[in-house]
């Protein structure tokens, strides 16, 4: 009998032959991540153990991305406390503000995380790289801690859940409406401990960067890892970026899973998540007219080049409605430059939106954005909870860019169709 | 190991780690200011009611979202003795465990337990009491993994003693 995608990456790095779910077994880590909020805790944990020098100066990622640029004195504590670790050990992958970006659009795009790997990061949304085909999963600060000394770290094999969706997608509907849909369908508990692994036609035709955006919320469904088999568009994104060797692993046909769910997509509307979960999610028709005071584009989720031009193709030529306001955050310097130079900036500039250097800031309610009580946001983040993007009075709506830019227009939530053609 | 006795406070399903402790705070990682705050945006009052040694009692997928360990470290930094709940989510169950907050996962004692009502649990049985001399229930085991790290006072003291072996 065969072996599903998590459990072969998993095998491999464990060293065995094969792993079964429920098994737990010590896995070797290709690549080990920490931020600006989780790394100085995992420091500290770090320099409680004892050695001198962690396991590989290569295989550490540390990105200051949250609270970046600086945005008080206890936030440039926390990341010069960093950037001291990351010159005393010599981490190679230490990126500053001008070079940097968020932690899970930069990672792949240098080549440092790849197909085949094994990757931890304290934080959540690490299982994002699962859309290159590594099994890819969020830990705390004291497991980073663990991992930087060792370069291994234990896992329970997780079961899987196959995701196939099927059909074409629909205009103005991609990744995120994917995601969206599948936590709607199984609840924000409703992956928890498993694998979920994403198939089917629509996916196959979908660029990196939808894809990403796909891995990226799992752990919105409780998910461990969120992963996709790499192919032939996999291997093109890869090429030329890898920083070393790796190697493509696929599921087996005759994998058992633990469950299956087949959608058709051809009629799908775009998707929206309510507060206060992500899993509160409607067809955008459904919340239509709800009045908008901010609406954000960018984050780990959505801040990639596709998602930029997605919605400069929407704000060409438009203005953001004068009660809103719009921010456009390029998820990396890399990002950034490229949009410049397709002239989306330019757009969102002449649109009256305002474009920030990459950073989280508004996603987890830090900076660059914060919500007074009672106003209302649209975002192309990953989470609405209570207090999510500031004031606990504040309520967030999750959506698309193709929504996040109409509803900037338009001032209420809306479908881009009902901006006509898109110019 | 001594048993615990303390009261109860209740939370629901899907208490997420942002409700637990916002971001807005984590520009610290200090476990007294992060307990200041601990549950802030589930219950704004919180911090301010309980007394050293209560017992937090939630539904399912307790500590769900970000993987942020301040969640688990201003829960104890807080006073609370440990957290039952129906469920854990994934990461806040590894982080709970490697800092050394005791958690118990039982859907009878989570559905059963009251508001303002004292508990006693047994940690090393995986016993729960209502008190006085009320329902009892049986925690779900840890596996003997995690007993281990329990036992050794968490994932840096286990990691210690790898390193110690291996030298």
């Amino acid at each position: 009998m065969g072996h599903t995608m998590a459990e072969k990456l998993l095998a491999r790095a464990a060293g065995k032959e094969e792993v079964f779910p429920g098994e737990l077994v010590n896995a070797k880590i290709d690549m080990a991540l920490g931020n600006d909020i989780t790394a100085p805790v995992a420091i500290k944990e770090f320099n409680k153990i004892g050695v001198e020098k962690v396991f590989d100066p290569e295989r550490i990622a540390l990105i200051p991305d949250h609270f970046t640029p600086n945005k008080d004195i206890m936030a440039a504590e926390q990341v010069k406390l960093m950037r001291e670790f990351a010159r005393k050990h010599g981490i190679v992958h230490y990126y500053e503000i001008g070079r940097m970006g968020v932690e899970h659009a930069l990672l792949p795009e240098l080549g440092i995380v790849l197909p085949g790997d094994v990757v931890i990061g304290a934080d959540s949304h690490t299982c994002t790289y699962g859309a290159l085909g590594a099994f890819a999963t969020g830990v705390g600060s004291t497991d980073l801690a663990a991992t930087m000394a060792m370069g291994e770290l234990w896992f329970k094999v997780p079961p899987t859940i196959r995701i196939v969706f099927e059909g074409e997608l629909p205009s103005m509907v991609g990744g995120k409406d994917l995601i969206l849909y599948t936590i709607g369908q199984l609840g924000v508990d409703g992956a928890r401990y498993c694998a979920l692994e994403f198939c089917g036609s629509a996916i196959s035709a979908m660029g990196m960067d939808g894809r990403f955006t796909i891995s990226n919320m799992a752990i919105e469904a409780g998910a461990k890892a969120g992963l996709i088999a790499p192919d032939e568009i996999t291997e093109a994104y890869v090429k030329g970026r890898a920083r070393r060797s790796y190697q493509v692993i696929k599921g087996d046909d005759d994998a058992p899973v633990m469950a299956e769910y087949r959608w058709q997509i051809e009629n799908m509307e775009p998707q929206v998540a309510a507060p206060f979960s992500p899993a509160n999610v409607h067809p955008v028709s459904q919340l239509k007219g709800t009045v908008l005071d901010q609406v954000v584009i960018g984050s780990c989720t959505n801040g990639r080049i596709d998602d930029l031009r997605e919605a400069a193709a929407i704000l060409k030529g438009r203005r953001v409605h004068s009660h809103v306001r719009l921010l456009v955050i390029p998820a990396t310097q890399a990002i950034y430059k490229q949009a410049l130079q397709e002239g989306l900036l330019e757009i969102f500039a002449e649109a009256e939106a305002a474009i920030s250097t990459p950073t989280c800031g508004p996603c987890l309610g830090g900076h660059m954005g914060i919500l007074a009580e009672g106003e209302v946001a649209l975002a192309t983040t990953n989470r609405n909870f209570v207090g999510r993007m500031g004031h606990p009075g504040s309520r967030v709506y999750l959506a698309g860019p193709a929504v996040a830019a109409t509803s900037a227009v338009t001032g209420t939530i809306s479908h881009p169709a009902e901006l006509g053609e898109v110019n | 190991m001594p048993k615990l006795k303390g009261k109860i406070w209740r939370f629901g399903d899907d208490i997420d780690t942002d409700a637990i402790i916002p971001a807005r705070y984590l520009n610290t990682s200090d476990p007294a200011e992060l307990a200041k705050h601990c549950m802030e945006d589930a219950d704004p009052s919180f911090s301010s009611k309980l007394s050293s040694g209560d017992i937090i009692v939630a539904g399912k997928n307790f500590g769900c979202g970000s993987s942020r360990e301040h969640a688990p470290l201003a829960i104890k930094a807080a006073g609370i003795a440990c957290v039952i709940a129906e469920s854990f989510a994934r990461i806040f169950y590894r982080n709970a465990i490697n800092i050394g907050l005791p958690i118990l996962e039982s859907p009878e004692a989570s559905q059963s337990l009251k508001e303002g009502e004292q508990a006693e649990v047994d940690l090393e049985k995986g016993e729960i009491r209502a008190l006085p001399g009320g329902e009892s229930y049986n925690a779900v085991p840890f596996p003997p993994f995690m007993q281990e790290l329990i036992a050794m006072g968490g994932l840096i003291n286990y990691v210690r003693q790898k390193k110690q072996e291996s030298n």
